[in-house]
């Protein structure tokens, strides 16, 4: 008998590595076509986004804010919301943090000003999401229509904050720059092999996050109740389970994620808000949660993956003049484009080969048929 | 075809809706006068009265399906096939149509109606063909036919097979449903007066065909649904349908109630397909099953779920297995164990056998009776006769959103229950 559904292994990891391939693939031919070795190329990238010890530095840094996005999509996505306004909510986020730190940063300890900065980040991204999902749930507002256009208020309502909180005499568009209390602790502090680079704590903190994440979507009921809502919303209300509600908290918990994401740039690169802070991190995020299968994992992998392409591509863009800055951007959207749209694209093909395996080995499968 | 459900595009006008898939490329405009002028004189011969340039979500329910009837018409149609089409009429709209229908059959075109309501057939058939569980059982001419023989035909004769239960002692009384009434948004009634009262140890099976207020009565039984008036009484007390916006977590706390709930539609409503055996063996209990720390208590649900396998006869006996996977009758069974392990005091059961392998069947119906025979109230709808009276103590026949007759058992007679299933009141 032929199975009709791919093993989990093959779900988890063939069709993600394929697609990737075919995204490198693809991006190798454009970097052929604009004159340089991709091979050459593919080798600069590896070099200095992870052998190189400062790149890894600054891959993990990268990817520190992407694990947060990841997560923020990642966890919508259970209960089968699509949030694609991560990059608003982690903008709004970011003036969480900033009122926070602006007004205790004179006042309180670092470790009690940190803290407070995360808590005002995290309310903020999840204030963002709470319009959407109130929509969503009670008025039926399909959720990527509002949280898309959240996007956009999210980046006037921005200009509007920073143009208030520019100092008197400063002409760069950013807040007052933060005390050195609200400076994030250095990994370089602990691990000097990664040189000077700006990764900080918040790689614990994501890791921590991903940690929790996996236990409350896995482990406990109100993960249940998100994963059933997601899968099979009558089944969800026969079993009790109160959709308008879960769908509400959902983004809450995915808008805090975002605003969490924050945190990472804001208060260990830069130390003040700057315009356009995110740059995009927000929509890696739906990249990393379609990469990542939505699993703790597959999260982190595909977020490190993100951070290196940064990292290797900036570098890659310096060596050779005629890859341009923007070659991220674009293996970004040919991996999305891969790994998003057209995510089954080889499930076809792997199964055939799967069953032709089987039936040459001869193994049956009567347990599952 | 017209379908029960009608096949129009609600924001359209009539004409448009006519002309749908016949536009003839760029030339709708022109089109448009000479389709409208034939829609004029088709609504003229036939007595239709629908006015071609009305929008159709402004129409009635009647005038809808006339217009469906007009469509085809427009195209030609001989053969007009109609599936269940008073479902949705008023009597007066009814008469009307029937009026149509008439004179559809003068003008030599042949008409195939779909319909369980005896009424109808006599009225109107010349022929008559009857269907049971996908297969023709008869066909007679109408006017050589009773009523009486075609509920016979319609329910068949059930196999005398006894199972073993105790003798009929019910006790106290668990439920007690008085004027329940259900409108949905349109203001169509679906369930109407319903009244009856169910006692602990007392199987009451709720018979008639399907759609006719039997899944919406056991929905609002369960807190999936909220009546639009009336009151429900369990072991004394109202049910909490007052002064609720809507229904969301109702379920849970009439779980919490002792209400336990097996839904007609297993896939939809009782399990999440892609959730392993053991993680559906928990859903509508998931926050019984927590430790200290708000966390699933894995090893408290493995044991549980091993022990309803067990008991349950649900095979493969692998708890790591997507119940996707599983056959009907061994999802019916984990959906049953899960239900009774929560000791109900009152117990629902929508089709209990529906896509259940024969096997399994009988199975089912001994855990059932011994559920009953342990005092608990059961109160089960299933369009299959033949499991109403291996079942039932007491039968309730809907038909329409009605209650058409409550008999006991004894008095089990296929002929008058399929009467009443077919809309005839008591008499």
């Amino acid at each position: 008998m032929k199975k009709t559904e791919l093993p989990r292994w093959a779900t988890g990891f063939v069709l993600p590595i394929l697609n990737l391939l075919s995204a490198l693939i693809v991006a190798g031919l454009v970097i052929h076509l604009l004159g340089e070795s991709p091979v050459d190329s593919l080798r600069i990238l590896v070099d200095s986004a992870i052998l190189d010890p400062e790149g890894l530095g600054y891959t993990l840094f990268y990817a520190s804010t992407f694990i947060f996005a990841g997560l923020a999509v990642s966890i919508a996505m259970q209960a089968g919301l699509f949030n694609i306004g991560a990059e608003g909510q982690m903008y709004v986020g970011g003036l969480g943090l900033t009122l926070a730190v602006l007004s205790f940063d004179a006042s309180l300890p670092g470790w009690l000003l940190i803290p407070a900065a995360m808590i005002g980040a995290a309310i903020f991204g999840a204030l963002w999401s709470f319009i959407p999902g109130y929509l969503q749930a009670k008025r039926g507002s399909h959720v990527v229509v509002t949280t898309i256009m959240f996007n956009f208020i999210a980046a006037s309502l921005m200009n509007y904050a920073i143009l208030k909180l520019i100092p008197e005499g400063q002409q760069n568009p950013a807040s007052r720059v933060f005390a050195d209390s609200a400076a994030l602790p250095l990994l370089n502090k602990v691990l000097p092999v990664f040189g000077d680079t700006p990764l900080n704590i918040s790689l614990l903190l994501a890791i921590a996050a991903l940690v929790i994440y996996g236990v409350v979507v896995w482990r406990s009921s109100w993960g249940y109740k998100l994963r059933a809502t997601g899968l099979n919303a009558h089944a969800a209300h026969y079993a009790g389970v109160k959709i308008s509600r879960t769908i509400i908290v959902t983004m809450l918990v995915s808008g805090a994620l975002a605003g969490l994401g924050a945190v990472n740039s804001v208060m260990g690169s830069t130390h003040y808000l700057s315009l356009n802070f995110p740059a995009g991190a927000g929509f890696v995020g739906i990249a990393i949660a379609l990469m990542g299968r939505q699993h703790p994992v597959g999260i982190f992998l595909s977020s490190v993956l993100f951070g290196a392409l940064i990292q290797g591509g900036f570098d890659l863009s310096l060596e050779k003049p005629n890859i341009p800055q923007e070659t991220f951007v674009f293996i970004q959207g040919l991996i999305i484009l891969f790994c998003g749209a057209m995510e089954n694209f080889y499930a076809p093909v792997v199964m055939k080969v799967l069953n032709l395996t089987r039936r040459s080995t001869g193994t049956s499968t009567t347990k599952e048929a | 075809m017209v379908h029960q459900h009608f096949m129009l595009v609600e924001n359209m006008t009539v004409l448009d809706n006519v002309m749908l898939g016949n536009e003839g490329a760029f030339k709708l405009a022109s089109q448009r006068g000479a389709v409208e002028a034939k829609l004029r004189e088709i609504c003229e011969r036939y007595r239709l009265e629908v006015d071609p340039l009305a929008t159709v979500h402004d129409l009635s329910v009647g005038a809808q399906q006339r217009v469906e009837i007009l469509k085809q018409i427009y195209r030609s149609a001989n053969i007009l096939i109609l599936d269940e089409p008073t479902a949705v009429l008023t009597a007066q709209e009814t008469a009307s149509l029937f009026e149509i229908l008439r004179l559809f059959k003068e003008q030599g075109k042949t008409i195939i109606l779909i319909t369980h309501k005896l009424q109808e057939i006599m009225e109107i058939t010349d022929e008559v063909t009857v269907m049971r569980a996908g297969r023709v059982v008869g066909a007679v001419q109408t006017r050589e036919t009773s009523k009486e023989q075609l509920a016979n035909m319609m329910v068949g004769r059930p196999i005398q097979s006894e199972l073993p239960r105790a003798p009929y002692k019910p006790g106290a009384e668990v439920l007690k449903v008085s004027s329940l009434q259900l409108k949905d948004g349109n203001g169509v009634s679906l369930l109407s007066d319903i009244d009856f009262t169910l006692r602990a140890g007392e199987v009451v099976a709720i018979a008639g065909v399907s759609g006719n207020g039997q899944s919406e009565l056991l929905e609002i039984l369960s807190g999936m649904r909220l009546p639009t008036s009336g009151r429900v009484e369990f072991l004394g007390k109202d049910l909490p349908y007052a002064g609720r916006a809507n229904a969301d977590g109702l379920p849970a706390d009439f779980r919490g109630l002792g209400i336990g709930h097996v839904p007609e539609d297993r896939l939809r409503d009782g399990v999440i397909k892609d959730f392993s055996v053991m993680q559906n063996t928990v859903f509508g209990y998931q926050d019984h099953v927590k430790n200290r720390w708000g966390l699933f208590d894995f090893k408290r649900i493995a044991q549980r779920c091993a022990h309803l396998m067990q008991a349950f006869d649900v095979r493969p006996n692998n708890p790591d297995l997507r119940i996707g996977l599983l056959s009907g009758g061994n999802q019916q069974k984990v959906v049953i164990a899960r239900e009774v392990a929560a000791k109900p005091k009152l117990m629902l059961i929508g089709q209990p056998t529906r896509g259940v392998d024969i096997g399994t069947i009988e199975s089912i119906h001994t855990q059932l009776l011994r559920l009953r025979d342990e005092g608990v109230a059961i109160l089960l709808s299933s369009v299959e006769l033949e499991e109403v009276r291996a079942l039932a103590d007491r039968i309730i026949v809907m038909s329409g959103g009605r209650i058409t007759g409550i008999l006991p058992v004894d008095e089990f007679d296929t002929t008058r229950i399929g009467l009443l299933m077919g809309g005839l009141h008591k008499s």
